[in-house]
């Protein structure tokens, strides 16, 4: 196994574009050191991303963050003007493990590892997150929910690594909240996760993005949950379509983890009380 | 004090909280673990597994493991001693594969190397070549006419003509007449419940390091709950003297009754005999999951008659518990424990011990008994809700008590069921107000616990302190509590005595440390040594005098004339006496070597307050109150820990822990997060009652407690989860789903 590290992103790309056999990133190591450990990867190149310059830094972007690829969980949650903005992204990527790998995890790593169950992807995909990539092909910018496209794979071509993440600006009225479904309180993976991010006028909803984890083979943003509430005050009649058009989006498997009846079910439950969530943030941000 | 006195007050060191002499060591990384042995050119090993539930195993090819340069030798069964039958030869089979493999990480081959990683490579180069064969892992499935037979000609005389192959043993107990015992009920419930196997999870998974010569000699050190039973296990796999091989058991990071078996020591002394060189071998954890002892898996039938003022009228219950690819599923201690707690006229209880491939269930904790109590209390449960009667009174109606034909036939002697259903019925828990959501449940519990052979000396030294050997690996802190004894009994401070575990060419055989004997069974023989050195001690003052030895007494450490006609004579203390004792006669050293038959059986009684969350089907324990009978609690912290480490790992069982085989048979959660033990944060503060009723078979009343405390735990839970549910949950474990399936059949239903 070769392990390199480059000092800038330019030197990773042409090390990756080069690299024979299985290659890995190695940002936070929390997926692909358990992985190696574990048989389940045995990567022949690890091109470690941390020496390169500014990966770890969290800086304002016109009224947005940049939030570089080495950047831990820890760090998101100890960003007061962060977690203020974006409460619903910081608290999915703070559940991620436990406070060991909070000190290692990076939100990169969560959506580049493919895992259908990542906790920080839904969170990202309501907040209308995006990614900025580069390779040998130049750079291009990516919508979070279009890294994945497998559980495992992404579209990031050979050679290409995600080089930051930009969080939108939070504007007026806004609130977002991440909630998932473990059978336990600790150190588990997802049975169902929802995201959701809103906007208010007034009492009215008036944007809002829907997004669910661990129900399909990638993360899921569900435009007909969305628009089971905009323009409503979230009442009752709201949450039950919402929580219908979330169930309705599912496309769960079973498996060691829950039944596809469970996790249907469960991810309207968690619609519901996300959208609750969400709703008295933006009001509260009124 | 004559030497064979019960005491049962004034004590002095017993029944303190004494800090454990482990504690530092274990805090500090000091502790020297199974993983942590060492030796010179040490190797390090690594084991094939089958990837098949069942597989003819038609070729293994070595050679490309050997030729990786680092490799020193590889073993398969051929390694191993031939011609071994009965229980020596399902060992070995479970050690290591002979035709067949029979369950999804059996071993096959193993491999030493000088170092962890070629190790692993070279066993990723050992070439198998299997034929696959049809599987099954389900226990009713497993008793079906068309299930694959695991192993023609297993079964034993006991099963009933016409069963399937698997089924192995059978066993069947009670007395009176059921029939006319459900006639004269005015309620009778009848009801079917499934549990699946879980694993110990301790938190250190085994290690050993192996040392054996071309000339059969040998020394072993491993994790262990007994090394004199895998001295004489490995020295029958391996075709040894058993006094050839020393074995010294390290500090243990848990064991729960998981290890009483071998698995990893055999293979590691097969390896260490082919290179000549000492082969270390740990386990990772997906190997402990795979291929070490799990519990059985249950499928079990109640029957229960009651009258409308409570009064039980006849029981009866069928357990069929699958116990991996090997006779010796625990089946017979789940029908005796089923209706013990209950004083029943007519009761009959039926077991089948049938195979599975899986792996060879081991013991965890009161094998067998927490699924039976499980069933039979979630009936009863039932049947106090369907007649309007409190949980609590309808258990004291039909406790058993001392005089009482036991279920499963004995007449009990002094026992303490009615005192730990009376302590939970005035704890301020039973009475407490639940809030929406919630639910409480209770459930008895008993294990019988056990004497088995054992051996102990204590060594006076020359400034009157002491050494005591044990031959019971300390699981739980016996330590402390035989230091407490000896102490006690020596009447000088806990502090100067030093407790080891000793190895094998120390002691005489020493069982196991399972059936919650070591308190009850070494503590005995603790005491019984220490009064055979003060016995000693006694003479050597007598001589001293010149007086009589029986005018000598013990007292507070010192030697004292009995009375103003044996002489006047100033105290001797101990350390006068032990400094003189080269002179005096030599070495004072107590010893006892029996095996103990008075294990008195214990009972418990727990009171759980379960949420159930009924959109996701979420359960959250709020409150938990263990009330056990422990006899005589020597150190109360431990025995408090006991009690509450069973609750925890019960808490675990009934809602989230589970083995989840795939239809491959492969099992599909081999790592701990998909094994869902409990963590901190899912536990309430589990609350303990100390109820003590003497043993009358151990000088100071004590009973085990390492094992009563797991069997009410599912039981108790599953009654507060159904009664917060609203509907009755048959099924371990109740996961959310299953939690929510019911729900909505019920709300289908009706
Ligand atoms: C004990 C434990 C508990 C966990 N609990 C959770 C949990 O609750 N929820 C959850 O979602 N996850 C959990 N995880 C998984 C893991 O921690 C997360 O997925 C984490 O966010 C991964 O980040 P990382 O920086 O460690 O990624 P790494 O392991 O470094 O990398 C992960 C993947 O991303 C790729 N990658 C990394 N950086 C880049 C880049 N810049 N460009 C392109 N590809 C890149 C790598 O090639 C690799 O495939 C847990 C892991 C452990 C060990």
């Amino acid at each position: 196994m070769q392990y390199h590290t480059p000092s800038s992103f330019d030197d990773a790309v042409a090390l990756a574009k080069d690299a024979q056999g299985v290659t890995r990133f190695l940002a936070g190591g929390t997926d692909v050191l358990v992985q190696l450990r574990a048989d389940i990867v045995t990567p022949d190149v690890l091109i470690d991303i941390k020496k390169i310059d500014g990966v770890s830094d969290i800086a304002r972007e016109g009224d947005g963050w940049r939030i570089g690829v080495a950047v831990t969980g820890a760090e998101m949650s100890e960003h007061d003007t962060l977690a203020k903005e974006w409460p619903g992204l910081v608290e999915a990527m703070d559940l991620i493990g436990s406070t060991q790998v909070q000190g290692r995890a990076t939100l990169t790593g969560n959506l580049c590892n493919g895992s259908p169950a990542a906790d920080s992807v839904p969170a990202m995909v309501a907040a209308g997150v995006t990614v900025s990539v580069t390779g040998p092909n130049g750079e291009r910018k990516v919508a979070a929910e279009d890294i994945p496209v497998s559980p495992g794979k992404t579209s990031l071509e050979a050679g290409e690594l995600v080089t930051a993440v930009h969080v939108p600006a939070r504007g007026k009225s806004g609130g977002d909240a991440y909630l998932r479904f473990i059978p336990r309180t600790e150190m588990d993976i997802a049975v169902v996760g929802c995201g959701i991010n809103l906007r208010l006028d007034g009492k009215k909803i008036v944007e809002a993005r829907v997004s669910l984890g661990a129900v399909a083979p990638t993360v899921l943003l569900v435009e007909d949950a969305a628009n089971a509430i905009i323009g409503t005050e979230l009442d009752d009649a709201a949450l039950d379509a919402l929580a219908a058009a979330a169930s309705a989006a599912c496309n769960p498997i079973n498996d060691k983890r829950g039944t596809i009846e469970f996790r249907t079910h469960v991810a309207g439950v968690l619609a519901k009380r996300a959208a609750k969530i969400a709703y008295e943030r933006a009001e509260a941000a009124s | 004090m004559a030497f064979d006195e019960t005491k049962t007050e004034d004590f002095k060191v017993v029944g303190q909280r004494v800090k454990r002499p482990d504690g530092v060591d274990k805090v500090t990384g000091k502790a020297k673990f199974g993983a942590d042995a060492v030796a010179p050119g040490m190797l390090f090993a690594a084991v094939v597994r089958s990837p098949h539930a069942h597989a003819g195993i038609v070729k293994i090819d070595t050679s490309k493991a050997e030729a990786l340069g680092g490799v020193k030798g590889v073993v398969t069964r051929a390694d191993f001693a031939t011609g071994l039958t009965g229980g020596d030869l399902d060992v070995l089979e479970n050690v290591m594969a002979g035709e067949k493999a029979l369950y999804d990480g059996h071993a096959v081959a193993a491999v030493a190397a000088t170092s962890q990683l070629i190790a692993r490579d070279a066993a990723k180069l050992i070439e198998v070549e299997y034929e696959v064969l049809p599987h099954v892992t389900d226990v009713d499935m497993a008793m079906a006419s068309d299930a694959p037979v695991i192993r023609e000609g297993a079964a034993d005389q006991s099963v009933p003509e016409g069963m399937h192959a698997n089924v192995v043993r059978y066993h069947e107990s009670g007395h009176g007449d059921i029939e006319a015992g459900f006639a004269e009920a005015d309620l009778v419930v009848e009801d079917s419940f499934k549990t699946e196997a879980t694993h110990q999870g301790y938190i250190e998974p085994h290690a050993c390091l192996a040392q054996l010569g071309g000339d059969n000699k040998g020394e072993l050190w491993c994790c262990t709950q007994g090394h004199w039973n895998v001295q004489k296990l490995c020295a029958a796999m391996l075709g040894l003297e058993t006094s050839q091989l020393r074995v010294t058991a390290s500090e243990i990071g848990g064991g729960f009754g998981g290890k009483t078996a071998v698995f990893i020591e055999p293979v590691a002394l097969a390896l260490s005999r082919k290179t000549n060189r000492p082969v270390k071998l740990v386990m990772s954890r997906s190997e402990v999951f795979r291929a070490t002892g799990p519990t059985a898996s249950t499928s079990m039938d109640i029957k229960i008659g009651m009258k409308k003022d409570g009064t039980i009228t006849a029981g009866q219950g069928t357990f069929r518990l699958q116990g991996g690819a090997f006779p010796g599923a625990p089946m017979e201690f789940t029908a005796m424990c089923a209706f013990a707690p209950y004083n029943l006229q007519n009761v009959k209880q039926v077991g089948y011990d049938v195979m599975a491939n899986r792996p060879k269930q081991a013991a965890y904790r009161a094998p067998g008994s927490p699924m039976a109590a499980f069933a039979v209390e979630s009936v009863i449960d039932e049947l106090c809700k369907k007649l309007g009667l409190d949980p609590i009174e309808v258990r004291l109606k039909n406790a058993s008590k001392q005089g009482t034909k036991a279920s499963f036939g004995p007449t009990w002697d002094r026992i303490g069921l009615v005192e730990t259903l009376e302590a939970a019925q005035s704890h301020p828990h039973y009475s407490a107000p639940l809030k929406e959501g919630q639910g409480r449940g209770i459930s008895c519990g008993f294990w019988f616990n056990h004497g088995g052979e054992t051996s102990v000396t204590l060594a006076l030294s020359e400034d009157g302190t002491a050494q005591l050997s044990v031959g019971t690996p300390d699981i739980g802190g016996s330590r402390a509590s035989m230091a407490q004894m000896a102490a006690e009994e020596l009447g000088i401070p806990y502090e100067n005595i030093r407790t080891t575990i000793a190895d094998t060419a120390t002691l005489g055989y020493n069982e196991v440390s399972h059936g919650s004997r070591v308190t009850y069974a070494s503590g005995l023989a603790t005491i019984k040594a220490a009064r055979s050195a003060v016995k000693i001690l006694c003479a050597r003052a007598a001589a001293k005098w010149g007086i009589d030895e029986d005018a000598v007494v013990w007292e507070n450490g010192c030697a004292k004339p009995s009375g103003p006609n044996a002489g006047e004579f100033d105290p001797l203390p101990i350390d006068k006496l032990t400094r003189s004792m080269g002179r005096t006669g030599g070495p004072i050293v107590g010893h006892f070597e029996a095996t103990p038959e008075g294990a008195g059986v214990s009972f418990a009684t727990h009171i759980v307050d379960a949420e159930v969350d009924k959109e996701t089907g979420q359960t959250k324990v709020v409150r938990y109150t263990v009330v056990q009978d422990a006899g005589k609690a020597i150190n109360p912290a431990y025995v408090e820990g006991q009690f509450q480490g069973g609750a925890a790992q019960g808490i675990g069982w009934a809602l989230n822990e589970e083995y989840i085989y795939g239809e491959d048979g492969r099992l599909q959660n081999s790592v701990f997060l998909d094994y869902r033990i409990p963590v901190a944060s899912d536990l309430p503060m589990i609350d303990t009652v100390i109820v003590e009723v003497p043993n009358p078979g151990h000088p100071y009343g004590v009973r085990g407690v390492g094992e009563t405390s797991i069997c009410p735990p599912l039981a108790a839970i599953a009654n507060a989860v159904s009664n917060a549910a609203g509907v009755r949950l048959k099924e371990l474990p109740m996961s959310p789903p299953r939690i929510l399936a019911a729900l909505e059949n019920q709300a289908k239903n009706g």
